[in-house]
């Protein structure tokens, strides 16, 4: 079978990151997803924001490596050429009785360690953002908040890590590992055996399984929490920030927010359920999202709805090992001691997406506190360069492109100015896009007012043609969502 | 080879845009170009193969290609500029266009008269926020359309419709004609969005069921749609508990209402009436910003094709007018409005010298049925101006009532013309 | 056709866009119509229940064209119920282009003397 120093188990955001900042070393990566594409899970479907940090119990893990990863983002955006935006954000009062909550965060904040909090009054706050609700009484601004394309970091990474050598198997699920004598020597799949020295389990919704194949953390459990969430169109409406509810217990709460491509998004709800792949939207999640962002941003309407979608976090119930501090759902990010060979990460929700880069590099600390001599590559390149993404380009630098390649001279997704040229790139890039959720992901593509219904039968031709298959074959999602079920002219005779 | 100014640019080339470049060429503008973003020009006619075009104005039953191809014959004999396969990305209200092909890439193009003949999307399935999975096989009927009668494919073996609407029996039918089966098709008003004759050739004769007041509650299936589930609905469209029902298929087709593709124009700085979705317009199809004209689906939903060419052709010489600046300029115009049992008005502004000279049509859509006997009236200051008599008025069809000429003595002075339609 | 069909029948009649509610009836071995709004109403409601025809609209498959199907109608309505048989010949056609509007693609469709046409150039 196969050999590889290192095997990461799930190709969402934190598994990505692993493997770019493990990329760096002379190691063999193999990182394998079960699914068609990576980041086509929870990675795909969160709120998009890197949070200060203000929000996780102090002394927490959640908080530490929130905190940790903050200032990282920056760097990795500019290396990784993905959308990412520092605007800030704000936690928004509503009626007196709210403010008290703001200090409480703001305090909390402080000691975990976040730098440019202010405390704003409701006057202040309505006039930066002139849509907020009128009864605001204040508000908590934290200037380290952003927001990023949350799968764009992950496809960014992913490349990156290709580019420096790693291995990327899609459709490819973990079944088992393989041990001896206590200590895990591979990874059995359905696409066969690859050995190993380490594995890491990036496995998201699926990390408790994924460690209890190991022995590891019995007690551990995933409960996937379903958050709803609303795209309003862009021309309708347009916020300046990103603006919370003051948070409860469990959840940060519904939020009305700017994103990186200019539409407002309000969301998310926090429902808890068994099924780890209901993703369903319901009629009483799209309510209460509705409700939630008319609190902060009463103008908020159905008629400005252009999209719905719905995502899981992957709660966990670790609580936090550093004693004396009282978090009962922190992350697992160890070196596990029952088995050799076992990174194990689980339960990252929120801030998950925010902490990423700090968890990968702290797997890289954990390797070399368990004695791995990690030899840096003299010829890893960090910067993975993005390519023309004609909507955000100038009349001038759409023509220069086009000069160079016709193909982005034909417009495919009205809405959302996607070329044919960007398409097609998208199918031959590093790690490719083979569907038309996959292209949509990588290029915004039928995300806009018709949701797809001009370009499905363009993308689905070009998909053909470039992947040299029937348009017959061409799938939403990979097998078994094909669009299309025969040529007009067959019909099956009885 | 284009050029890089135009006396008149039309943007579309479906039945508006080449009705009203034709009639542009026709009324003394030498320099009139079509950009059209498809291969062909012809716009949606292109994939509407039924009969049902050009009744009205040619006194025939043609399928849409057909009606299409003689105003593209027209239009090329005429010696009509066209870009195809381009793409208006942006348009100023000085009328100055930035468009994208293949062949030239990014080309700046001024037109000294510009009209919009954009059409319409579909509603999503996201503007419904229909609850349930996101699998492949959800799709608006147009896209289905196109698949089936343009591209060759069948996207699904077993329909059901959501909506009334003529795209959705059309493809009703036409799904059947190629071997499909159509298990329903649900409408969540108590009354038929489309045309009686759409019901009985598409539905009826081919035993295909229409529950009115019904809708889909969610879909179903992971990959793939694998069935739907259905729900009757009250008057205020709140689902009745227990009249749930799974139907089994494999493809949803969503027909549930058109909307004016105005994208442009929001750029261009027109004012859109809320009520159409499209521009508010005068009687010449002159938008608010002087010199912009628009014609067809995109300044509101039209029923028949007919209607549509004969806007496209008033458009072009209103618009051919300006290009020669010999367009009057309006120096009282009165305003329309939909009073009772009336959702909407086109024209949204009368000009009493152009209505002087010749009549002015106006056109609207009852909001709710009447399925007897009724008036269409315009009122002004609590005056009847004129009314016709209608056998029935239905949200489906569009009403017409024609303002003529001595009409304008009797309107001077009023600021409102308020449409009403009402039982008789 | 019709001596088959049970009477009385309702049908909707498509005339005209009103759509008026026929019933017709069956006495003494002819046919009635009531509640017809004008004569056309009355013909088409004889024509329907004695035979049925319908304008159809398809497409056939075509070679060397850009798109794989030319979209076709009959140049007259068609009986009703041999719509399916002529479905089926015509998925058997094959064309080639250049097709012009107009061309007969199905001569004297089934025998019924009606030609199947092409809708456009292509």
């Amino acid at each position: 079978m196969n050999q590889y120093d290192i095997i990461i188990i799930g190709g969402g955001v934190v598994g990505c990151m692993a493997a770019r900042y493990l990329s760096r070393y002379q190691l063999k990566i193999l990182l394998i997803e079960k699914q068609e594409d990576i980041g086509s899970a929870t990675s795909a479907a969160n709120t998009a924001l890197i949070h200060p940090g203000y929000d996780p119990v102090v002394g927490s893990l959640k908080a530490k490596l929130n905190v940790a990863a903050v200032p990282l983002w920056p760097q990795l955006a500019q290396e990784l050429e993905f959308p990412y935006e520092q605007i800030g954000d704000y936690v928004v009062a509503v009626g007196a009785e709210e403010l008290p909550k703001l200090e409480s965060l703001m305090q909390r904040g402080i000691a975990n360690g976040v730098t440019g909090m202010h405390l704003l009054t409701g006057d202040e706050m309505r006039r930066r953002e002139p849509l907020i609700n009128p009864l605001v009484s204040g508000a908590l601004f934290a200037e380290t908040g952003a927001m990023v394309d949350p799968f764009a970091a992950t496809i960014a990474a992913a490349e990156n890590a290709v580019m420096n050598g790693v291995t990327i198997l899609r459709e490819t699920e973990f079944e088992d590992f393989i041990m001896e004598k206590g200590r895990i020597i591979g990874v059995r799949t359905n696409h066969g055996d690859f050995g190993c020295r380490w594995v890491v389990n990036a496995a998201g919704l699926y990390s408790d399984v994924v460690m209890h194949k190991a022995g590891v953390r019995p007690e551990f459990k995933i409960t996937p929490r379903k958050g709803e969430y609303l795209i309003l169109d862009r021309a309708e409406f347009q916020l300046k920030s990103v603006y919370f509810p003051v948070p409860s217990e469990v959840t940060k709460g519904i939020l009305a927010t700017a994103t990186v491509h200019g539409n407002t998004v309000l969301g998310p709800t926090a429902v808890d359920q068994e099924d780890k792949n209901d993703k369903t939207n319901t009629p009483e999640g799209l309510a209460e999202v509705l409700a939630g962002g008319k609190k902060l941003v009463p103008a908020v309407d159905l008629r400005h709805v252009i999209a719905i979608f719905a995502g899981l976090r992957a709660a966990g119930n670790a609580p936090c090992e550093e004693p004396g501090v009282n978090c009962e759902y922190d992350f697992i990010v160890e070196k596990s001691k029952n088995i050799e060979g076992f990174i194990n990460l689980g339960g990252i929700e929120s801030p998950g997406l925010s902490s990423s880069p700090a968890i990968a590099l702290r797997v890289i600390e954990l390797l070399k506190d368990a004695g791995e001599n990690l030899k840096e590559k003299a010829n890893w390149n960090p910067l993975r360069p993005a390519r023309p993404c004609f909507r955000h380009m100038s009349h001038a630098e759409r023509q220069k492109v086009i000069e160079r390649d016709e193909r982005y001279g034909r417009i495919v997704c009205r809405c959302e100015t996607v070329t044919e040229g960007e398409i097609i790139a998208e199918i031959h890039s590093p790690v490719p896009a083979l569907s038309y959720d996959a292209i949509k992901r990588r290029t915004w593509l039928g995300t806009g007012r018709c949701q797809g219904g001009f370009d499905m039968p363009r993308v689905t031709q070009i998909l053909a043609r470039e992947l040299g298959i029937s348009e017959l074959e061409v799938s939403k999602k990979g097998k078994d969502s094909e669009f299309l079920t025969r040529h007009t002219k067959d019909v099956e005779h009885d | 080879m284009t050029k890089n100014e135009y006396d008149v640019v039309v943007v579309g080339s479906g039945p508006g845009g080449l009705a009203s470049a034709i009639e542009a060429k026709k009324n003394g503008t030498e320099d009139v170009l079509i950009i059209e973003r498809d291969t062909e020009l012809g716009g949606i006619l292109l994939q509407c193969i039924h009969n049902g075009f050009g009744v009205e104005l040619f006194k025939e039953d043609l399928p849409g290609p057909s009606y299409a191809q003689r105003f593209i014959q027209e239009a090329l004999d005429l010696k009509v500029d066209t870009l195809l396969d381009s793409m208006v990305l942006e348009a100023t209200p000085d009328r100055r266009l930035f468009v994208t092909s293949r062949k030239g890439g990014i080309q700046e193009i001024q037109a000294k008269a510009l009209i919009f003949a954009m059409g319409c999307r579909e509603r999503t399935r996201a503007q419904i926020r229909l609850p349930g999975t996101r699998p492949a096989g959800v799709y608006t009927a147009g896209t289905a359309q196109r698949w089936v009668n343009v591209e060759g494919f069948m996207p699904g073996k077993r329909f059901v419709i959501l909506g009334s609407g003529d795209i959705g029996m059309i493809m009703a039918r036409r799904l059947t004609f190629e071997g499909a089966k159509v298990e329903r098709v649900l409408e969540i008003m108590p009354f038929l969005s489309g045309l009686m004759r759409n019901y009985v050739q598409c539905l009826q004769d081919f035993d295909i069921p229409l529950q009115l007041q019904h809708t889909v509650k969610r879909i179903i299936g992971d990959r793939r749609v694998e069935a739907v589930e259905t729900v009757a609905v009250d008057e205020r469209f709140q689902p009745i508990d227990g009249t749930e029902e799974i139907i089994p298929c494999d493809t949803l087709l969503l027909s549930v209402g058109l909307i004016p593709e105005n994208e442009l124009s929001r750029q261009a700085g027109i004012t859109l009436d809320p009520l159409t979705s499209g521009p508010i317009v005068d009687s010449r199809f002159q938008t608010s910003v002087p010199g912009i004209f628009s014609a067809g689906n995109v300044v509101h939903v039209y029923d028949l094709v007919d209607w549509v060419t004969q806007a496209g052709f008033e458009a072009g010489r209103g618009a051919a007018l300006y290009a020669q600046g010999k367009l009057p300029v309006s120096t009282s115009t009165i305003q329309t409005a939909g009073g009772d049992n009336v959702r909407y008005v086109v024209p949204q502004r009368i000009d009493l010298e152009a209505l002087a000279q010749s009549g002015i049509p106006l056109q609207m859509r009852a909001r709710l049925p009447i399925e007897e006997p009724a008036w269409v009236e315009a009122v002004t200051n609590g005056q009847q101006i004129t009314r016709r008599a209608l056998p029935y008025a239905r949200p489906g069809e569009m009403v017409t009532l024609n303002l003529r000429p001595d009409h304008a003595d009797d309107l001077r002075g009023a600021d409102t013309i308020t449409l009403n339609i009402m039982k008789r | 056709m019709a001596e088959e069909k049970n009477f009385p029948q309702e049908i909707i009649c498509v005339a005209c866009p009103k759509g008026c509610r026929l019933d017709v009836l069956r006495e003494n071995g002819e046919l009635l119509v009531n509640n017809a709004g004008c004569k056309r109403g009355k013909e088409y409601a004889f024509a329907e229940t004695t035979d049925p025809r319908r304008m159809v609209a398809s497409t056939v498959r075509v070679e060397n064209a850009p798109h794989p199907l030319v979209p076709v109608y009959t140049a007259e309505p068609f009986p009703k119920g041999r719509i399916q048989d002529l479905l089926e010949e015509l998925r058997e056609v094959n064309l080639e282009a250049p097709v012009k509007l107009g061309q007969v693609v199905l001569a004297d469709a089934l025998g019924t003397g009606i030609n199947v046409v092409a809708s456009r150039d292509i």
